[in-house]
């Protein structure tokens, strides 16, 4: 564990909030970000997002997080009480650290994004490789 | 005009009405104020109820969990839903910047409209969505009292 203080990596983000957009709304997930001296690893709360119906964006150091819900058909049933709405999420970071973005892995599991943003460049300590004559 | 049938089914049909003009004014409002932090608002795992005639469906948003973990029992009327969400297990050297997913034990009961056939329930865990099927008791449900036509009326008297 280093002793130094590192800048932080989340430096600001524009958080959708609540937004129409095709008649749905998007969410922002809830989001824990980790970092180690390797990575920076996202999780985000995003339930009822399929692999498939997942994007993840990487633009410059703007990393953007969109995941879309296909909503249950319950037509022969009336709604009797709600604490959720269901709707599209998003998501907009940026990024302190240069990423090595062609490691970059996503995946969903059990509706959570699994996010591993490998750093690159200066971010990260250089390993050289030794050649052997 | 005509007394309705069942006083409590109209109730509920005008609670639903207000319901649904309740949430009507909270979308228009949040149009225009935001609500920033959806998942500050209620406790965890926030639920919907789906009713008909013949059963309630309540769906979970419950991403992350092992469903194995899961408890689920129904008495009567009422629904009990318990689990628990693990703290991440961080590598050497790992921080967290930000921390905003819930963890920890949860519980929630909730009192369906009518009561409930246990041994029917269903439950399914997909892409962190929890869907649990909870059919009517059939002692519950309205009868339906056949009216049998007295023979003379078979025929044009």
């Amino acid at each position: 564990m280093t002793e130094e203080t590192r800048a932080i990596q989340v430096q600001q983000e524009q958080r959708p909030a609540v937004r129409e957009t095709r008649s749905r709304r998007v969410f922002a997930p809830a989001v824990d970000i980790v970092e180690t001296n390797d990575d920076i690893l996202v999780l985000a709360d995003m339930p009822g997002v399929r692999q498939d119906d997942l994007e993840v964006v990487l633009e410059k150091n703007v990393l953007t997080i969109r995941g879309t819900v296909q909503l249950p058909a319950m037509q022969d049933y009336d709604l009797e009480y709600a604490e959720y709405e269901g709707g599209d999420y998003e998501r907009v970071f940026t990024l302190a650290d240069d990423i090595d973005r062609e490691k970059i892995e996503a995946e969903m599991k059990h509706g959570v994004l699994h996010l591993r943003l490998p750093k690159a460049g200066p971010a990260r300590i250089r390993r050289i490789p030794v050649k052997t004559g | 005009m005509l007394e309705p049938l069942f006083p409590w089914r109209e109730m509920r049909r005008m609670e639903r009405e207000m319901d649904r003009m309740q949430r009507e004014m909270e979308r228009m409002f949040d149009t225009f104020f935001p609500r920033r932090r959806r998942w500050m608002e209620v406790e965890f795992p926030p639920l919907n109820i789906w009713t008909n005639n013949d059963q309630a469906i309540v769906t979970a948003e419950l991403p992350g969990i092992n469903p194995e973990e899961l408890e689920l029992s129904v008495n009567n009327d009422t629904l009990i839903l318990r689990g628990k969400r693990l703290v991440n297990h961080l590598p050497e050297g790992a921080r967290y910047q930000r921390r905003e997913r819930f963890q920890g034990e949860f519980a929630r009961s909730l009192q369906l409209p009518f009561a409930i056939d246990a041994d029917k329930v269903e439950a399914h865990y997909e892409n962190g969505v929890l869907t649990i099927t909870l059919p009517r008791a059939e002692a519950d449900k309205p009868k339906r009292i056949a009216v049998h036509a007295a023979e003379s009326n078979g025929k044009e008297g």
